[in-house]
């Protein structure tokens, strides 16, 4: 039991439906900007998205072909560990099931690796059937290089640090490999409604 | 029934605030009990719980100024003027009070003594607060590191545990150089303005001499010094940084 924080009023449902805001988040009308090193800045003839590990044949998109591919509009609800929460966010990108369509693997977990050589871990069950894409607009405009453009991962149902910027690919893993923060003590996991923050949550 | 903690899981745990310590005119320090702490590092950050008589409940982070050899675990909270927590644990708290939290959390943006490589520390306002428990620890280990601190406030005013980096500055081995980006006193022979690309080329150490640096401050602060860092040839991979979002109340 939390003990009464004498004196404590808060602010409550100051931003939004309650149902939409998971435990011990704020809704934010910002965008807050949240990375451990420097922003990076990847030219776009440089750019290129990879789906390569276990798999029969790797997959390599560059920029124009990744323009290309069939794209979808999202607007979702975004939950960051740090306990902001942002709702309807728009987004423009290409969903991993299309990414995936022609990938052969028996892998069930990948690695997303990003400029900057941040990654992150998720199951391939939490990046399926609709669940994630890979971002190229925001609210109708590029994705800022601050919030991860040219582009960025987006796992909506997962803590925002799932979701990776300057995303350049997907390598799949026969066992689940913790990426930068789940190595620092962030849960493996991170759904934002069982509040998995950190690990043993 | 009470669930056994697991290893290695962040149990929820309460403090007691034995002192309060305003800093500035906008910053105030809490020292806390902690019965249930399993130490820190230099960096780390806590989270804090705070429930309402009716149940409602409000988590922050706020990152932990007192180095891991203090005694007790001191927060320093800076009061934003239109945060939901902040004004409560700068304006409301007193000590005897309780508060929940738990932690450390974090192990990338921690500094300890073992590390090589000058030590070159860049904050912002109360980007300073994790920087101080690395001066701190540095200051009760005495590793042949060099140190470097770069802080930028809007006056010397608002210059959070100024008294204390004064007496850091006096060790031989530690710079301090301090930006006013609003406010002179007369004769300020410091820095005028921000912490920009010059301001680094001229103060921070050369690439070559592989500067482990740490940056920590605003949203803004943070972007600007850690672009201006690389653009000057620091190597990115060299660069730590704690940005505090506007929401971070």
């Amino acid at each position: 039991m939390s003990p009464i924080s004498r004196g404590f009023l808060g602010r409550r449902r100051s931003g939004g439906d309650p149902s939409r805001v998971p435990p011990g988040q704020h809704v934010t009308k910002g965008f807050p900007v949240l990375s451990a090193g420097p922003t990076q800045h990847t030219p776009l003839p440089d750019w290129s998205f990879r789906i390569d590990g276990a798999v029969k044949e790797p997959s390599s998109w560059r920029w124009e072909e990744f323009l290309a591919l069939p794209a979808e509009q999202i607007t979702v609800d975004i939950h960051c560990v740090t306990k902001w929460t942002k709702l309807d966010t728009s987004w423009r990108g290409v969903s991993l099931d299309t990414l995936l369509a022609t990938i052969e693997t028996d892998a069930e977990y990948l690695t997303a690796w990003c400029d900057g050589g941040y990654t992150t871990n998720l199951a391939l069950a939490d990046i399926v059937d609709g669940k994630a894409w890979v971002t190229y607009e925001y609210d109708g405009g590029p994705v800022h290089p601050e919030h991860g453009g040219p582009a960025r991962l987006l796992v909506p149902h997962l803590y925002f640090w799932k979701s990776a910027k300057w995303v350049r690919g997907l390598t799949l893993t026969p066992t689940d490999e913790p990426g930068f923060w789940e190595t620092y003590g962030y849960h493996n996991h991170g759904d934002p409604w069982l509040e998995q923050r950190y690990q043993g949550d | 029934m009470a669930r056994a903690a697991l290893p290695g899981r962040l149990s929820w745990q309460i403090g007691r605030v034995v002192d309060t310590i305003q800093e500035t005119r906008r910053a105030k320090s809490l020292v806390l009990d902690l019965p249930n702490w399993p130490g820190h590092r230099a960096g780390q950050h806590i989270d804090i719980r705070l429930t309402a008589d009716d149940g409602y409940q409000a988590q922050r982070g706020y990152s932990i100024a007192s180095a891991p050899e203090d005694d007790g675990v001191m927060l320093t909270v800076d009061r934003l003027e239109d945060g939901e927590v902040s004004p409560y644990l700068t304006d409301v708290v007193e000590p005897g009070d309780e508060i929940e939290l738990r932690g450390p959390i974090g192990g990338y943006f921690v500094w300890d003594p073992s590390l090589s490589g000058p030590l070159l520390l860049i904050s912002g306002g109360s980007g300073i607060v994790p920087l101080r428990a690395m001066l701190r620890d540095w200051a009760a280990a005495r590793p042949q590191v060099k140190v470097r601190l770069l802080h930028s406030a809007r006056s010397l005013d608002d210059v959070i545990f100024r008294d204390e980096i004064m007496r850091f500055a006096a060790f031989d081995e530690v710079d301090v150089r301090i930006a006013l980006t609003r406010a002179w006193p007369e004769g300020w022979r410091g820095h005028r303005g921000r912490i920009d690309r010059d301001f680094l080329e001229r103060a921070a150490w050369p690439p070559q001499d592989a500067p482990r640096i740490y940056v920590c401050g605003p949203t803004g602060f943070v972007e600007a010094a850690a672009a201006a860092l690389v653009e000057t040839g620091q190597r990115p991979d060299t660069i730590k940084t704690e940005r505090f979002g506007p929401t971070g109340g």
